[in-house]
């Protein structure tokens, strides 16, 4: 994955000099994405330990909290991950088999599976932002909430993205719980789906350039390596909302 | 492709070695030859080097008097802040794996080239960029929080340019990781036909633990700098008790990652040593594979010990005691390394050599700062010398005496393999004992200030003027130090134009660099097939092969090997 | 002119146990550097190149001189942090009856409270021989209450509250220093504690004890006044009402929470419900109490925390050194606890200002 070449010679040998014949490349390109792996198990694993300290300390208050997040727009964006794990892991097969065109196939699912993941994100933080749920210097909770919102829209009219959320989730929820506590949960929320949205983005650029290279018939890209690996990020990225979802989404009373 | 992929040619009979390849600064700064990053990373590490140096200097001339004389409080803070901040993440984090690691892993494995070339240009990149931010930073006013950055004194009431800061330790935490990554993949996978795990010398194994450490503990401490970053941006309240959040969580965090920094740091060192040992003493390490396990058990058990730098700071007795047990487990480790070293000279041929007078510096200086560690490890002692000068001395006996001293003596080590020239060994030994003598004049009496009870980061102590005689004996010895540093920086630089060229093999070592390769080697480093059937370490005492001799009569022969 | 000090005064009991792991652990540290030292010395001097040394049939490796090397540390190492593991236990156990101190650190000035109502910056009288024990909180960034010549120390972390206990042996002026770096001052942020001897205490109490104090309120009455200043009392009363649970005995009780939760009701507990009262909703109740976050200061939740204590019955709390002095009741003019406070705090590093060299330094 690091080694993406910056221009494409179709007749370039596909093994680097460093390398001494394509199966020790190959291998050295698993060990190494294993070893960022590992960095990005610790990278959101520090987050993860916060969570759950702040989750152990006030759990009355993150159950009220969560409350204020669709669990159904949560619900349809694992479905959408899940399908795009089964697509990406269905490119590798095909790549392995060397079906080239369905491989292509896949992968393009892959990235409108992302795409798609990325629309359902925005309107949920866009409701978030037009109930000041995003903890910066606007952020209220609680009755203050309340009064903002109706000071902003008129009793009535929500802004779009609440509607949609109201849409599919009813109307909008008493906020109940801890004021002063509630920055602190939707920091943690903004700051772990934030960075894991992150990393949907850079799969989506990954995704895309490997494309580019499988259609440009790279020499590095001959076989299944580079989208195994690029597949294993996805997979990780898969992962970790698997987690979050729960997390965040479906907090038990 | 860049200047990797031309191969060295015959030219005008000369072989073109990694350095003559191409002269263009594009084939420099464009280049993914390890050899040249690690060059580059030299330069880049020398000169934040000698501007954290500079920022010492400053600070030890302010505490010869209890008032002060140049600085006010404000900009002495700034000043303890930007040496720690540059010494730790742009000195010592990268001083011995991007430099000397960089440039010997692959050599020393039988390799062309590290696994990820061009990971490897980014990582420096990375770091370049890291540190213009940083000096940006300090520029437009610097930080106060010191290295440590505890919440929410960084987070919230300090107004300095402590966002711009987190933002370059960030990115060279990326520099970091980038290299662990490449090293682990490179000594996984990239070993020659014949180079099993323990035919390895002693300086792979201890980057492979290093980057174990680099790849588990550095991006938990990236994330936790990036809420800080939030924190003082957003105010969202992580770090912060009005919120509910909580300020010792981001020193468990914090030092999650820098107590295994600290190996970060000083295990490269380790193995710089048991290479010089080995090498001088004509001897192989003795007992390898303890030494060997000994690093990663440093590695792994480095991981569990974090708390003891918290023992004051409200978290419970009974975890402060398990954490006390823990590090003095961690003691031992290093123990054997010493003693490991030490037995390997035994029915040896010593040759005092400037790499060697190091390598006994280090062993010197690091028994006194790990056996300074156990009044640390020991909860009972800590309670007293916790926040005073004595932790001060402490860590730098092992990062100054430990870590410095041991990335001097590589580099004089394979300085002729890097550049093909040698240096005035009369220099050489010269300013190695002057180090030696000025660094311990500069932290002996610093024990003593913290046991009296000097807090360190303090400005003024004007309050206990009995402090001040502790105070100009260690600027005294900062002053000799800092001569010792200067000396090597120009006579090396000098050796550059006009030192005599170097032998193949001026010091008689054995190891993949210095017998398989030419005097400087070529871009592939290799001209031929590896096969690896030696053991690693293979010296005879007995049978002492010669080492290099200046041909310059005028210069004094101090050299221990002739009688 | 110079002198050489090596030794900070022993001045607290603990001070005494101190020293003695610590040099303890020094003899261990000159042994071990002097084995190493001579071991490689020897060496390198026997085995130089050149030397006529019998160099035939060296060894590589033995697992016997790594376990000899090994092992023996390793139980040393072991003794040792018993050793100090145990005496650090003894050094945190706070003691049953001691003058219970107040701390407040902020940037950058110690702000101490005794429960008798006087208030100190950057200086604390106490008597020698009595334990004092100090309960701590800062209204900032973290600092550290380090007093070197009693070897005590711990950190003073904003939204907790922290314990520090110290018996002095000597009567004399010691260092109050902060050991966490907090800021631009923060080598200024020092005082001094002054050990006097009952008599001297007595006159001290007698003359200017109150020196920064313009009420001659205890904590627990000054706590009291505000409580009944800000209505506390309208709503928790004698006895349980529908509205609110009463406050009498609370200390040391056990409250069980609507979430199911149960604690012990402590300082922290005390402080928590008073700042952010949504936390713990008593079993039975309706979260209908405003919270006091940033409307009162640290010094004010620790008087009401004083008052809620002196009404929880004896056993939660009998301080040692109330007898000297006994609350008289208010002043004519007085304008309420916040000025008391207020006039402690413009005294800005007082101490500071006032610390001379120390008397008995050596």
């Amino acid at each position: 994955m690091a080694h993406a070449p910056a221009h494409v010679d179709p007749n370039a040998d596909p093994v680097y000099f460093q390398y001494e014949d394509i199966d020790q490349q190959q291998e050295t390109y698993i060990v190494g994405m294993w070893a960022f792996l590992v960095t990005e198990v610790m990278f959101f694993g520090a987050l993860f330990l916060t969570y759950a300290l702040y989750r152990w300390k006030y759990q009355g208050d993150f159950y009220h909290f969560h409350e204020q997040l669709s669990w159904k727009l949560g619900g349809i964006n694992t479905t959408i991950l899940l399908l795009s794990s089964l697509t990406a892991a269905l490119a590798v097969h095909f790549a392995q088999k060397k079906k080239t065109k369905w491989q292509v196939g896949m992968l393009v699912l892959t990235i409108l599976c992302a795409f798609g993941f990325l629309g359902v994100k925005t309107v949920e933080y866009g409701a978030k932002f037009e109930h000041h749920l995003f903890p910066n210097k606007s952020f209220v909770y609680g009755e203050a909430a309340h009064e903002a919102f109706e000071k902003e829209f008129g009793s009535h009219k929500p802004g779009t993205f609440t509607q949609i959320v109201e849409k599919l989730d009813g109307p909008e929820k008493h906020q109940e719980g801890n004021p002063a506590r509630a920055r602190l949960f939707f920091s943690m929320y903004f700051a772990m789906t934030g960075l894991h949205g992150v990393h949907v983005v850079v799969g989506i650029i990954l995704f895309t350039a490997l494309i580019y290279l499988i259609v440009r018939k790279a020499p590095t890209i001959t076989d299944y390596i580079p989208t195994e690996m690029v597949c294993l990020y996805w997979h990780f990225v898969d992962l970790v909302w698997i987690f979050l979802y729960p997390l965040y989404y479906l907090i038990p009373k | 492709m860049s200047a990797t992929a031309i191969p060295a040619t015959q030219h005008h009979g000369e072989k073109k070695t990694y350095l003559t390849a191409d002269h263009t600064i594009k084939s420099w700064l464009l280049t993914t030859d390890h050899k040249r990053i690690a060059v580059l990373y030299l330069i880049s590490i020398s000169i934040f080097f000698f501007a954290g140096s500079l920022a010492a200097g400053l600070i030890r001339y302010e505490l010869t008097s209890p008032r002060g004389h140049l600085l006010s409080s404000e900009a002495y803070n700034k000043t303890f802040s930007a040496h720690g901040i540059i010494m730790i993440f742009f000195f010592l984090i990268p001083s011995i794996p991007a430099t000397l690691g960089n440039f010997l892993i692959p050599l020393m494995i039988g390799a062309r080239d590290l696994a990820f070339p061009r990971l490897n240009l980014l990582s420096w990149y990375l770091y370049s960029i890291a540190g213009v931010i940083a000096l940006l930073a300090m520029a437009m006013g610097g930080v106060d929080a010191g290295w440590t950055f505890y919440t929410p004194l960084s987070s919230l009431y300090s107004n300095t340019q402590i966002t711009l800061t987190l933002l370059a330790a960030f990115i060279a935490g990326f520099s970091s990781i980038t290299t662990g990554v490449n090293f682990i993949a490179t000594i996984h996978k990239m070993r020659a036909p014949g180079m099993t795990w323990f035919k390895l010398p002693l300086f792979v194994w201890a980057h492979y633990a290093t980057s174990i450490i680099i790849i588990l503990g550095t991006p938990v401490v990236a994330i936790t700098l990036v809420l800080v970053i939030f924190e003082r941006a957003f105010q969202i309240g992580i770090f912060s008790p009005e919120l509910g959040g909580d300020p010792v969580l981001f020193q468990h965090l914090f030092w999650f990652y820098s107590h295994p920094a600290v190996y970060i740091m000083v295990l490269p060192g380790m193995g710089v040593i048991s290479e010089l040992i080995s090498c001088f003493s004509r001897r192989p390490v003795f007992g390898y594979q303890f030494v060997a396990y000994s690093s990663m058990a440093i590695a792994l058990l480095g991981f569990f010990v974090w708390g003891h730098h918290m023992f004051l700071s409200s978290q419970s007795t009974l975890l402060g005691v398990v954490f006390s047990f823990l590090s003095f487990v961690l003691a031992i480790p290093s123990a054997v390394k010493i003693f490991n070293w030490a037995t390997t000279m035994y029915k040896g041929s010593i040759h005092f050599r400037t790499p060697m007078i190091y390598a006994l510096a280090f062993m010197g200086l690091f028994v006194i700062g790990g056996l300074t560690g156990l009044y640390l490890a020991a909860i009972g002692t800590d309670v007293h010398l916790t926040g005073t000068y004595f932790i001060v001395a402490h860590f730098h006996y092992v990062m100054v005496g430990g870590a410095v001293t041991a990335f001097l003596g590589g580099v004089h080590f394979w300085w002729p393999k890097m550049f093909g020239r040698m240096y005035n060994e009369f220099l050489g030994k010269m300013s190695a004992i002057i180090i030696f003598v000025g660094f311990n004049l500069t932290f002996f009496p610093q024990f003593i200030l913290g046991y009296l009870g000097m807090p360190r980061r303090y400005h003024l102590y004007y309050f206990a003027p009995e402090w001040q005689i502790y105070h100009v004996l260690s600027t005294a010895g900062s002053t000799v130090l800092g001569v010792g540093f200067l000396l090597p920086a120009f006579y090396l630089t000098y050796s550059l134009f006009k030192g005599p060229k170097a032998p193949k093999n001026p010091w008689g070592a054995k190891g993949l660099e210095w017998e398989e390769t030419d005097p400087v080697p070529i871009t592939e480093n290799f001209d031929h097939k590896i096969v690896v059937t030696k053991p690693a370490y293979d010296y005879d005492a007995e049978e002492d092969s010669k080492l290099y001799e200046p041909e310059h009569k005028e210069e004094p022969a101090l050299t221990g090997g002739k009688h | 002119m110079f002198q050489f000090p090596v030794m900070p005064p022993q001045a607290s009991e603990w001070a005494f146990h101190y020293d003695l792991l610590f040099w303890g652990t020094s003899a261990l540290a000159v042994f071990f550097t002097l084995v190493v030292g001579i071991l490689v010395t020897v060496l390198a001097i026997k085995y130089r190149a050149g030397s006529k040394a019998d160099r035939r049939n060296p060894i590589d490796h033995s697992n016997l001189l790594e376990m000899s090397w090994s092992l023996p540390p390793l139980v040393l190492a072991i003794g040792m942090f018993f050793w100090s593991a145990t005496d650090f236990i003894q050094y945190r156990k706070m003691p049953e009856k001691a003058s219970e101190i107040f701390v407040i650190g902020k940037q950058w000035m110690w702000h101490l409270q005794h429960m008798n109502g006087i208030r100190e910056n950057n200086e604390l009288h106490c008597v020698v021989g009595q334990p004092v024990k100090m309960t701590m909180i800062s209204q900032d960034v973290i600092h550290a209450m380090y007093l070197p010549d009693f070897r005590a120390q711990f950190h003073v972390v904003p939204g907790r509250y922290t314990e520090l206990t110290f018996t002095p042996t000597m009567t004399g002026k010691f260092r109050m220093l902060c050991a966490m770096h907090c800021g631009t001052q923060h080598s200024e942020m020092v005082g001094q504690v002054i050990v006097m001897s009952p008599k001297d205490y007595a006159d001290w109490l007698a003359k200017d004890g109150n020196r920064f104090t313009p009420t001659a309120l205890s904590m627990a009455d000054a706590g009291k006044r505000l409580f009944t200043e800000k209505g506390c009392g309208n709503c928790h009363g004698g006895v349980d009402t529908e509205r609110a649970p009463t406050l009498v005995g609370l200390f040391g009780k056990q409250r069980d929470f609507d979430n199911g939760e149960k604690v012990v009701a402590d300082n922290e507990y005390v402080r928590e419900s008073i700042v952010n009262p949504w936390r713990l909703i008593n079993k039975g109740y309706t979260n209908t109490m405003p919270a006091y976050k940033g409307q009162i200061t640290e010094e004010q939740v620790l008087d009401l925390m004083a008052y809620i204590k002196s009404i929880s019955g004896s056993a939660a709390n009998a301080p040692a050194e109330a007898a000297g002095r006994k609350p008289e009741g208010s002043i004519p003019g007085f304008a309420g606890p916040q000025n008391s406070t207020d006039a402690a705090n413009r005294v800005e590093s007082a101490g500071a200002a006032q610390f001379k060299q120390s008397e008995n330094r050596p």
